[in-house]
């Protein structure tokens, strides 16, 4: 005969069936997959190998290590993190162990409850895919292991087995279901304004951006890079390509390779704007990249709310960009900047490191007659005259980098341009400065919007003419117009290793990768920017109230309580209906003896818990005893109406009154 | 119910447990079990090695209903006309003249059922449920009360056809004996009980057919509140939910009689779920499949009384 047994009940010592252990072992291998790219290699194959043994196991239960070993292994696996790390105890490193310590829990789980325990570690894994990356893709990666994972709590807790299909179509099912509250919630929800806990530091280690000053190889190196840097909506009609010049830092200071902003401690004075013409208008939304620049068109008139201009207008945010920002902004293309140089800025603006770069100087000696304009013209007419090449990969500068690169190697990036063109002006006598950003841009017809790459890092030059004021002179345009007119893709044709998607060939991939950036752009919009701002702007368009984020706070606490005093009232309700007057004397009865800690197991009845009771309070024997006869015969005899039951019912309640134990 | 009638019925039982628990000593769980079972009106198996006073009990229980008693043993070439009788050819009347086999009795103690061939189990099965006969088309009711106490072995089942599960349905309850205490081994080796001691003058009927009959009606009058029946059903549900068969209403309906049975033997006239609790693992843990009693017990620990 098989034998009969209680399976598949949710009691937590209940063992746990082959079965259990594959679905939840399946589960862990697609999380571990899609977490592949944060973890270091060796977590990934200890944890497979862990998960192996686990497999092994399942059909060997002598494999199972015992405790000591499992302690031994934990131990291993802690100080393996902490080395691999350096002791730098940050996010990555948390995920790794926190892997690497529920596969190991694999190895203890034999019981129901360890198994709960550890799907619910899955489920916080799941959700640490977020800490890395947002994007609407890796959401979409996060819902194949939801569903898997849905499914195997549910496999554990049918009492009947079923097919896989059906768990996965079920779990599917609970999940849709709960969607319309996860979007209640996430609109509803108050959002407390920035981050709700700090991110470990290193979570920002892979943004990429502008750096604060500029060497020889900086702007080459981020053109590989072909992730956005920011999307810009425009209210009305767009610049044309060559007005596209997004400003970032701007540099003054010369040291050998290097170009540095100026430091703040000289004072430098603000300059003054002063524009014409139509004003774009706009709406940038800029990638996290760690650094404070907030880029704008060349020249923004207002600065973004939360940042301000610096005194050469390149604007920066008062905190490093952390998350996607979104700021509007207002740019004239005709504008005339800081006319009037002051003492200062002209010393800064001519500096340059004293014996570098002799054969640039004795070139610019046969300058000194002409006018600003004319020499201007004349670096220019050499660039363009000369057999210069614009190339991402030039040849290495040395000593007197602007010599060797003017005289000899004359192969470049738009850097070497800027940077040699400046010296040339400041060579000369004409006060000159590099500003670097980003230029150009790609329309995305689907939406209507540019996007602008890492690829479209730019570094140009700025010359103050007298009257003019700083007057922008692209010497890059001078070898590669292309590369202003038509965009990176278009100057570096066939000939560099561009990323593939700042490239021109491949019109169908691009066309999808347009489409699919709309998409994106309109997730970052919607789901990752909805913040404390929009989210109020929202509700204040639904309710036509002005509302703050404490009436939010105020009303959504309000609404939780409620909901749950009436639930709890509901279920109380329900039980306290339930109970006739034998019943509740009895809790009564129940609640006395609760003091001296004899309470009814499940399933014990009144009889047998009065003699159980009476052997552990002989003295009250007779009562418990007698109190247990009367309320069986109220509760299960036969009820007359001849006042015999209310007769019981008396005496049970003078019984229960009197029943007054005194702890021994 | 009037009084004295109660206390005439209640000292009835009281004989009828005393007289059969000197024979099987140290054992009045079982006995009262055994003695519900056949309140009920239902078929009892007992279970248990060979020694353990299987055919003890059951010849005694009969012998103090004042019950007639037919003993059959069952074996692997046992065929159904040697248990319900076979029609033979009379020449003196020129009529097939029917010869009852021993089912026609009371209580038919059915020894080591699972040693006969499953036509002669079933033949004896169907028996068990239409209280009947029928044999070349003519239909020969049994007497009543028709008891069967079968017998079997569970361990040694070499050349033996246990009963499906199915079959397993018609006995109301399964008891299973086990070994004595020391006490009552002790009175047992000291010849102070046992089957000779049922022979002597020691056991007299304490009861007749007539008294059997009102007492199985006495059963069926036990008050069961609704909320026992709450607490009945809780248990059912529990079972179909946790096992892959549950129990039948064929069983819950046993269970409930049963539990009437017990209440009448604890001298109430309601069932309280201690009643039920009690009968509980002789009644389902053969409709479960399970070996021993301890699946009920883990249930009851389970199901709340409400």
């Amino acid at each position: 005969m098989p034998k009969a047994s209680l399976k598949n009940t949710l009691s937590p010592t209940n063992l746990l069936n082959k079965q259990h252990l594959y679905w939840l072992l399946a589960s862990l291998a697609l999380i571990l997959a899609i977490h592949t790219p944060n973890l270091p290699i060796w977590v990934t194959a200890s944890c497979g190998l862990f998960g192996a043994w686990r497999y092994f196991a399942v059909n060997q239960p002598l494999l199972m290590p015992n405790r000591w070993l499992l302690m031994l292994l934990s131990l291993l696996v802690g100080l393996a993190v902490l080395l691999s790390f350096k002791g730098q105890f940050g996010r990555d490193a948390s995920l790794s162990l926190l892997v690497l310590m529920t596969v190991l829990k694999l190895l203890e789980t034999r019981f129901i409850r360890d198994y709960i325990f550890t799907v619910v570690l899955a489920y916080f894994l799941i959700g640490n895919l977020f800490l890395f990356n947002q994007s609407m893709l890796t959401f979409a990666l996060s819902i194949p292991p939801l569903i898997l994972l849905t499914a195997t709590l549910i496999h554990v807790s049918l009492k009947s087995p079923q097919n896989w299909q059906f768990l996965l179509k079920l779990a599917g099912k609970l999940l849709l279901q709960s969607v319309p509250v996860m979007l209640i919630l996430f609109v509803l929800f108050p959002r407390i304004p920035g981050p709700l806990w700090g991110i470990p530091q290193d979570a920002y280690s892979g943004m990429s951006g502008l750096g604060d000053n500029l060497k020889f190889g900086n702007i080459s190196n981020l053109t590989l890079n072909s992730s956005v840097a920011f999307r810009v909506q425009f209210k009305g009609k767009l610049p044309p390509n060559n007005q596209l010049y997004w400003r970032g830092p701007v540099l003054w200071h010369q040291n050998g390779n290097e170009w540095l902003m100026p430091s703040k401690r000289i004072g430098l004075r603000n300059e003054i704007l002063a524009t014409t013409g139509t004003a774009f208008d706009y709406t940038i939304t800029l990638e996290p990249h760690n650094r404070n620049w907030l880029l704008l068109l060349d020249m923004p008139t207002l600065a973004p709310a939360g940042g301000n201009f610096t005194h050469d207008y390149s604007a920066v945010s008062n905190q490093p960009v952390r998350k996607r920002i979104r700021y509007s902004a207002s740019s004239h293309t005709n504008y005339q900047l800081g006319t009037a140089l002051g003492e200062r800025e002209q010393v800064l603006s001519l500096q340059l490191t004293e014996g570098e770069n002799p054969r640039t100087f004795e070139l610019v000696k046969s300058w000194q007659s002409l006018s600003a304009e004319q020499k201007i013209n004349k670096a220019l007419q050499m660039f363009r005259e000369q057999p210069f090449i614009y190339t991402l990969r030039p040849p290495i500068l040395r000593e007197n980098p602007i010599d060797e690169f003017l005289f000899d190697t004359k192969r470049g990036f738009c850097e070497h341009y800027a940077t040699s063109f400046v010296y040339l002006m400041r060579a000369a006598g004409l006060p000159a400065r590099i500003v670097t950003g980003y230029q150009g841009g790609e329309l995305n017809p689907n939406g209507n919007y540019l996007i602008v790459r890492q690829s479209d890092a730019h570094a140009w030059a700025e010359v103050s003419l007298q009257g003019q004021g700083w007057v922008r002179v692209d010497p890059t345009a001078a070898v590669s117009p292309e590369r202003i007119e038509q965009g990176i893709s278009e100057a570096l044709r066939d000939s560099d290793e561009l990323p593939l998607l700042a490239r021109g060939d491949y019109p169908l991939l691009r066309k999808a990768f347009l489409n699919f950036d709309s998409i994106n752009n309109s997730w970052n919009q919607w789901v990752l920017g909805y913040d404390d701002k929009k989210q109020l702007e929202f509700l204040n368009q639904l309710t036509g109230k002005k509302l703050g984020l404490s009436d939010l706070v105020f009303w959504m606490t309000g609404a939780i309580v409620l909901v749950m005093l009436a639930t709890s009232y509901f279920l109380f309700r329900q039980v306290k209906a339930k109970l006739n007057p034998a019943q509740q004397v009895y809790q009564q009865y129940l609640r006395k003896l609760k003091r001296v800690n004899l309470q009814p197991n499940t399933g014990e009845g009144a009889l047998d818990f009065a003699s159980r009771a009476a052997q552990s309070l002989p003295s009250y024997q007779q009562q418990i005893l007698q109190i247990a006869s009367s309320y069986n015969a109220l509760q299960y005899s036969e009820q007359s109406n001849d006042g015999v039951q209310s007769d019981i019912l008396k005496q049970l309640e003078s019984l229960v009154a009197q029943l007054n134990i005194k702890k021994p | 119910m009037k009084n004295n009638e109660k206390i005439t019925m209640q000292t009835v039982l009281k004989a009828i447990v005393g007289s059969t628990s000197q024979v099987i000593l140290g054992k009045q769980t079982q006995v009262k079990l055994s003695l519900a079972c056949l309140l009920s009106g239902g078929h009892l198996l007992i279970e248990d090695l060979p020694g353990m006073g299987k055919t003890t009990l059951a010849h005694t229980l009969a012998q103090v209903l004042g019950l007639h008693f037919r003993r059959s043993q069952f074996t692997s070439d046992l065929l159904p006309a040697d248990i319900i009788g076979v029609s033979v050819y009379d020449r003196a009347t020129s009529a097939f003249q029917f010869h009852p086999g021993p089912v026609f009795t009371n209580v038919l103690l059915a020894d080591e059922i699972n040693r006969a061939t499953p036509k002669t189990q079933s033949a004896l099965l169907e028996a068990m449920e239409e209280q009947q006969i029928t044999i070349d088309g003519e239909t020969h009711a049994l007497p009543k009360p028709f008891f069967v106490i079968a017998t079997q072995n569970p361990k040694h089942h070499i050349g033996t056809f246990p009963l499906p599960e199915s079959q397993l349905d018609r006995f109301l309850m399964r008891v299973t004996l086990g070994y004595p205490d020391a006490q009552s081994e002790r009175a047992l080796l000291k010849n102070q009980a046992g089957r000779h001691s049922m022979t002597g003058a020691l056991i007299k009927p304490v009861c007749d057919v007539n008294t059997l009959i009102s007492l199985q009606q006495a059963v069926r009058n036990v008050h069961v509140s609704d909320q026992l029946l709450d607490y009945l059903q809780d248990l059912i549900l529990y079972t179909r939910t946790q096992f892959s068969t549950g129990l039948s209403p064929r069983a819950g309906l046993g269970l409930r009689l049963c539990a009437q049975a017990w209440a009448l033997l604890e001298g109430r006239d309601f069932v309280i779920p201690e009643d039920v609790q009690a009968v509980f693992a002789s009644v389902v843990s053969h409709r479960l499949a399970a070996e021993n009693s301890e699946i009920s017990k883990q249930i009851l620990e389970r199901v709340a009384i409400r």
